[in-house]
């Protein structure tokens, strides 16, 4: 058949748009559904890090049993800058970390929820946002009222290499951060240090109080950890450090 | 019904499967063969995703074969993959949060996926909707094979696991000295275990064989 330049011009175009139309109406009515499911993993992340979702997988409506379990638990939240001050007016949740992270130190929002256990007991849960291989790698971290000793932790990352930075999501990687300070003995911050070389390895260096293995084949990503773990605890360090002054 | 599943037809499910298998024969795909493989679970979830989109893909080339202009071709062909993955991408976040978010790259991965390139070009251009459907479940199906049998292997050799089950440890075999291959995590193994069944299936497989 032979086909003029007329035709193949036409033929794209009308391609071209019916295409776009579609995605394009696709993307507008899933849109809602997305922002939902974005809103209730926000949640999901902030309970996991306080290690409220053990039952999330018995619930029978989970977006439900999040709700509820975020409503109960997490009685307050405040904004604070890198100064350490607290921002009034602006609501915690709402704070896309995304956008805080591009911004400059000094213009920084940053968003601390504040959790209320059964035993009565206080966290303080931080967000956390930084860069792996692939792409962006996020988390929440609880510290318990020294505002000094990690309670809780949880990370993800949108586009790590499954088994080897994907692993950062697995209890492996996640639970030796627990109990470690971020402040040494004479209250210099430390952050925490992810020592490469495995099992064992953040043994070997001998800090076991600041320190945590890395995966290994996993390097880059879990130097990003460590990287957004310094950058943002930077930033709210600050806070922290008033907050054990009063 | 019998035309449907004719054994001309069937052919076209049960040929990649082996003799003609993309990965092996046709040396295809190779790329998202080497990335998606270190665990089980990716690699099926993965397998399922191109089996869906290319599936579609074929239907659609193979309906609109005879409008393409020839020499746009393969632009059309591109436009038509990159829209469904999309679509399938932006449904699976609306719907199926969890799922969208394991698969978060290979979604992307599907697109690059020379297999989908290679079936639209050298059959759905060329053969009504029905068997170029048949034909997209059977190429994808002989991808996952693949793609299962070299998860398996590195899975076991590389992390210890089956489907995340830590079947080395529960076997002990730690304890007498045992220790994972960290090698086999990394894509360069991926490589040469497909090199391994591409040599075991070619010494097996008579139409295979080489006549020199």
């Amino acid at each position: 058949m032979k086909q003029t330049n007329t035709y193949i011009f036409v033929y794209a175009s009308v391609m071209v748009i019916a295409v776009a139309a579609i995605l394009s109406f696709a993307a507008m009515s899933l849109k809602p559904y997305q922002e939902k499911n974005r809103e209730i993993e926000k949640k999901k992340y902030i309970l996991q890090s306080v290690n409220l979702t053990k039952d999330l997988d018995k619930a029978d409506n989970k977006d439900k049993f999040i709700e509820n379990e975020y409503k109960k638990y997490i009685t307050n939240s405040i904004v604070i800058n890198s100064k350490g001050e607290k921002i009034e007016g602006v609501d915690a949740f709402s704070i896309s970390m995304k956008v805080e992270m591009s911004k400059p130190s000094k213009e920084r929002k940053l968003p601390i929820y504040i959790c209320t256990l059964d035993d009565g007991s206080v966290k303080y849960i931080v967000s956390l946002r930084g860069k792996g291989l692939w792409g962006p790698i996020w988390g929440n971290l609880a510290f318990d009222n020294d505002f000094n000793t990690i309670y809780g932790v949880v990370f993800d990352h949108k586009a790590e290499t499954p088994g080897l930075g994907a692993e950062i999501t697995k209890a492996f990687f996640q639970k030796p951060f627990l109990g470690k300070t971020i402040f040494d003995e004479s209250d210099n911050f430390t952050s925490i240090h992810v020592y490469k070389g495995g099992k064992g390895a953040a043994k070997a260096a001998g800090d076991l109080k600041h320190g945590v293995d890395a995966i290994s084949g996993g390097t880059i990503t879990s130097r990003g950890v460590e990287s957004m773990l310094k950058t943002c605890l930077s930033d709210y360090k600050n806070y922290f450090k008033n907050q054990n002054l009063n | 019904m019998s035309e449907l599943f004719s054994s001309k037809n069937l052919k076209l499910l049960t040929n990649p499967l082996n003799d003609n298998n993309p990965i092996t024969v046709q040396v295809l795909g190779i790329c998202s063969a080497l990335a998606v493989t270190v665990k089980l679970e990716p690699a099926v979830v993965m397998t399922f995703s191109v089996m869906a989109v290319l599936a579609a893909a074929n239907v659609v080339i193979a309906a609109l074969r005879n409008t393409i202009p020839n020499r746009i071709r393969i632009i059309v062909q591109l436009v038509i993959i990159a829209a469904l993955v999309i679509l399938v991408d932006q449904i699976l976040k609306a719907f199926l949060y969890d799922v969208s978010k394991q698969l978060s790259v290979f979604v992307g991965l599907i697109i690059t996926n020379c297999i989908l390139m290679g079936r639209l070009e050298a059959f759905a251009m060329g053969n009504k909707p029905w068997p170029a459907f048949l034909d997209g479940i059977g190429n994808a199906a002989g991808y996952g094979i693949i793609l299962v049998i070299i998860a398996f292997f590195r899975e076991l050799l590389g992390s210890g696991t089956i489907w995340y089950y830590p079947i080395v440890e529960k076997l002990g075999l730690y304890k007498i000295g045992y220790e994972n291959n960290g090698l086999m995590i990394l894509p360069p193994m991926a490589l040469i275990v497909v090199g391994i069944i591409i040599w075991v299936q070619r010494s097996k497989n008579k139409i295979l064989l080489e006549s020199n």
